[in-house]
């Protein structure tokens, strides 16, 4: 009976640990095939720093950091919008524009920027030119970057518990009060978590603005852009140390990003 | 005074509320009982403004309020499932009302003490709702509802997430609370023990409809219908009779008005015992004596017994 009583209730704790130990071996296994051992080539291969500290390469890592900046919040409004109207309101052809939320995703970037370049190109039907412009590059990042809040912020807003809401109202509080206290604060980690991803994904964005941009530098090259022009003329270890700085700096981003949202759900443990 | 007149609301094809008339008097504790899908949770959204009425009119007090929006009624809500403001402390839920009315800073900490001191949380003010318990965050709910000193205190199934013991309590609570302060109640319930517990007046509702409103005890012994027997109480049918399990009187020597009946099986529930019977006729019907009546006939699964209602009910319709 003792040796029993010592060795059942190990058991399942045993189990439990074997279980995680061999996710976190194939995790970090995958992880460092994937993501880790090509980015530390990358830092490898990164000489000639002196590539970086050109006039050319700051101004176009300023740019792409500037715009990521702003195509992270004009997402992170229209996208909880978007969000919003899907969710609580109805109407005629829903389920279609729920499905156009995707196509950003699903066309090829370089067919995004052909598409963005034929309607506000120089011979745009509407009479709007924006290309080689950083209006045009703007407009190229919010394109791709759509989908993200929108994704992220949908689902959490549909199990939102309306009583909350219903609660507000019965104390007294507006509309807008109720949605400024209590719905958004409670789809902040979403909408975190979507202008995070949509961040990270204008930061590296090549093909969609590649076309539009004209790559003017000083005026409308962004880094990745930069770094592609570095490997053309031959520079590939420029090329390689300017991705090791905007790598840096967009990981320090998610970092920051993440802390926050731990930060707003702080309630939650 | 809550006046609600020929309410109506439908959904889709659904009739939640089939020409509803209901007066709660000021300062009663009023309890709506019905099964679900009786419209008894629809009346109660339709008083708070949390739902408009298709049909009907609402007053408050004497005052129309059928087009009111739910924030000027001056109601306090209580949900079933809490509807706790999850990001908020248990002080900032309880403070939500005074805070966005602009309340002087003094004087929300003076009131929302005092109501953590009426609700008992006083040491979990910096709680979130997750890590409270489920009859702390009604109570949170309670005390967040209380705040604004509504004029008519509403509650939607308020205890129907929490387990029995924790149920009773605070039932016996809400009951103490009212006779505090008087606050014009309605509360929804399916329970009819609960109901019958905490109110002065029980509202039976069913398919939308009324089927009776009265005290308690004029409920039970002057029940309208079949629906509100059978519903406020345990009962047995018996063609067009309708006897309550404590009405039936069992003998061990047939007395002339009696039927004879074979005892099917006995469940002790503490003081009283249900026997379950079978008639001759085939008819089964349950009755419940006292563990010393039980004791004093000597009962036994199998025994041959006579039984004789001592009270009985038909409906004539």
């Amino acid at each position: 009976m003792a040796a029993n009583a010592d060795i059942l209730p190990a058991a399942p704790g045993a189990r439990r640990s074997l279980a995680p130990g061999l996710s976190i071996g194939i995790s970090s296994l995958y992880l460092s095939a994937i993501v880790l051992l090509p980015l530390a080539a990358l830092g490898w291969k990164a000489h000639g720093w002196g590539a970086i500290s050109t006039p050319q390469a700051t101004a176009a890592l300023k740019l792409t950091l500037e715009l990521s900046l702003v195509v992270a919040l004009v997402n992170a409004v229209a996208g909880t919008a978007i969000a919003w109207t899907l969710v609580r309101d109805r109407f005629v052809g829903q389920g279609f524009v729920n499905a156009l939320v995707d196509l950003p995703f699903a066309l090829p970037t370089i067919v995004a920027g052909l598409t963005l370049l034929a309607l506000y190109g120089p011979k745009s039907p509407v009479g709007i030119n924006a290309a080689f412009t950083r209006w045009g590059l703007l407009l190229a990042l919010l394109f791709v970057t759509l989908p993200f809040v929108v994704r992220t912020v949908q689902p959490v807003l549909f199990e939102l518990d309306r009583e909350m809401e219903d609660a507000a109202a019965s104390l007294g509080a507006s509309r807008f009060t109720t949605f400024l206290r209590i719905v958004l604060p409670s789809i902040l980690p979403a909408v975190l978590s979507g202008v995070a991803l949509a961040f990270a994904r204008a930061v590296g964005e090549f093909g969609a603005v590649v076309l539009i941009s004209g790559n003017l530098p000083f005026k409308t090259e962004v880094v990745a852009v930069y770094v592609f022009g570095r490997l053309e003329s031959g520079d590939s270890g420029g090329a390689a140390a300017a991705s090791v700085v905007i790598l840096s700096i967009s990981f320090g981003v998610l970092l920051a990003i993440g802390a926050l949202r731990r930060w707003v759900t702080r309630h939650d443990r | 005074m809550i006046a609600a007149r020929g309410i109506v609301k439908r959904f889709g094809d659904f009739t939640a509320l089939d020409g509803v008339s209901v007066d709660v008097p000021t300062g009663s504790l009023t309890a709506l009982l019905g099964p679900s899908g009786s419209g008894k949770s629809t009346l109660l959204r339709v008083i708070a403004g949390l739902e408009q009425p298709d049909e009907g009119k609402v007053s408050l007090d004497g005052e129309d309020a059928t087009r009111l929006p739910p924030q000027s009624r001056g109601v306090g809500f209580v949900f079933q499932h809490y509807a706790a403001f999850k990001h908020m402390t248990v002080w900032d839920n309880v403070a939500f009302g005074l805070t966005i009315r602009r309340r002087p800073s003094r004087e929300i900490k003076q009131r929302v003490t005092e109501l953590l001191e009426l609700v008992q949380l006083v040491g979990l003010a910096k709680r979130y709702p997750a890590q409270l318990s489920g009859g702390q965050r009604q109570r949170m709910g309670l005390a967040r509802a209380l705040a604004v000193d509504p004029k008519v205190l509403l509650l939607d199934e308020p205890f129907g997430a929490l387990d029995a013991r924790v149920r009773k309590e605070l039932r016996v609570w809400l009951r103490r609370l009212h006779d505090e302060t008087h606050t014009t109640t309605v509360i929804v319930t399916h329970d009819q023990e609960e109901a019958m517990d905490v109110a002065d007046r029980v509202v039976v509702m069913n398919a939308g409809r009324i089927e009776q409103a009265a005290p308690p005890r004029e409920l039970y012994d002057h029940p309208a219908n079949e629906f509100v027997m059978s519903f406020v109480g345990p009962v047995n049918r018996l063609g067009d009779t309708f006897i309550r399990p404590h009405d039936v009187e069992l003998l061990l020597e047939p007395n002339g008005s009696t039927q004879e009946a074979m005892v099917q099986r006995l469940v002790h529930l503490g003081f009283e015992v249900r026997v379950e019977l079978v008639r001759d006729d085939g008819e089964t019907l349950s009755a419940q004596l006292t563990r010393e009546q039980v004791e004093a006939l000597e009962l036994q699964g199998g025994q041959i017994v006579y039984v004789r209602p001592t009270r009985q009910t038909v409906f004539s319709d």
